[in-house]
């Protein structure tokens, strides 16, 4: 079985899990350490993902064995990340610059969930077409029950 | 399903049983990699939520049990480690020691889906339900129930992945108790020790996202 050159079976030692498994675990510690007793605004979501990130690594060259498979599997999962990175990134490019162009102006949906009662989706997306552009679909969100009444949340220049 | 070499479950369409077991795990890798791009969208949800609404996600977390959520990750984290070992134990054909592995992934991911059952039921019980279900009065900031729709999105398509999980892995434990697997073929209970490390992975970066927000 083992005389097929590339596929060696990998059998790591005991310790390894073990050890891997211990450091995950005190990753854990300092993330719940770190987000319970600091507040360093921003920054703590930077090491909590960085501290995510470093646990998921581990997991996936150890017990994933990315570390010692074929190459295949690691390019594939790299390429997975890399998509969704993509997509993190253009969209929050998005969202949070979209401002710069146009002048955005955003309402609570309402206070509570009342807001979805008598609001059929289809209608309020068929009303907001008409008041601008295609843009305002995007955010149906700010539509109010009455859309007379807010009908100019999204001002285009 | 006709098994051309007992010992290694030989397909008559691969060359040997090391390219079969190559082809499975590239298709486990591919579906892997579909399931990431999956949550990654809720993701992506959970970013521009939060980015909208940074005040309400704080006052909303606050309703997040820190100590519950920490316990389900190290049960999590545990239950990948005696993943792995199971694997170990079947590539060194000790099958006893394989099964009991499995049988203590299993009881863990049940485990996990108990603490995440009071987690819930606590929400359920105070409203805090997604969407137009959400009746709880006490978060202060605009449209909190979006943080628990998101909330529920997230942890309920991860725990439908973990009742999965528990599915797939009692499966191979009656399959190791019939001897079907050995340390000339055991795909089954890799191809689910990638699938169940991948729930810890996005566990991983669940937890921090939805119980640490500050």
């Amino acid at each position: 079985m083992s005389d097929s050159k590339n596929n060696t079976i990998h059998i790591l030692p005991l310790s390894l899990y073990l050890s891997i498994g211990s450091i995950l675990l005190v990753l854990t510690a300092i993330t719940v350490w770190v987000g319970v007793s600091f507040d360093f605004g921003p920054i703590n979501l930077i090491v909590a993902m960085l501290i995510a990130a470093t646990k998921a690594t581990l997991v996936a060259l150890y017990f994933m064995h990315l570390k010692y498979d074929s190459k295949v599997y690691l390019s594939l999962f790299i390429g997975g990340i890399l998509f969704l990175a993509i997509f993190i990134v253009f969209t929050m490019l998005d969202t949070m610059r979209r401002q710069d162009i146009y002048e955005i102006k955003g309402t609570p949906l309402n206070n509570m969930a009342e807001m979805y009662q008598g609001l059929s989706t289809v209608d309020s997306i068929s009303d907001s077409t008409d008041v601008s552009t295609d843009v305002s679909t995007i955010f149906t969100d700010t539509i109010q029950t009455d859309t007379t009444q807010q009908s100019s949340d999204i001002k285009i220049d | 399903m006709s098994n051309h070499s007992p010992s290694t479950n030989l397909q008559s369409h691969f060359a040997d049983a090391a390219q079969q077991a190559d082809a499975a795990k590239l298709g486990m890798w591919l579906f892997l990699v579909t399931e990431i791009l999956l949550f990654g969208g809720l993701f992506v949800a959970y970013a521009i939520y939060r980015a909208w609404y940074p005040e309400m996600f704080f006052n909303a977390h606050e309703y997040l049990d820190i100590t519950l959520g920490a316990t389900n990750t190290v049960v999590l984290i545990t239950s990948s480690v005696t993943m792995a070992l199971a694997i170990r134990s079947i590539q060194l054909d000790k099958k006893k020691q394989c099964m009991n592995y499995l049988i203590i992934t299993v009881v863990l991911a049940c485990v996990f889906l108990v603490i995440k059952y009071f987690e819930y039921e606590h929400k359920f019980h105070l409203g805090q339900l997604p969407g137009k279900f959400y009746t709880f009065e006490g978060i202060e900031g605009t449209n909190p129930h979006i943080f628990f729709s998101i909330y529920f999105a997230m942890t309920g398509l991860h725990g439908f992945h973990v009742i999965g999980g528990i599915g797939f892995i009692t499966w191979l434990i009656t399959r190791v108790k019939r001897n079907a697997f050995s340390s000339a073929y055991y795909t089954p209970v890799e191809m689910a020790g990638l699938y169940w490390h991948l729930v810890d992975l996005i566990w991983i970066f669940l937890f921090p996202l939805l119980y640490l927000i500050s």
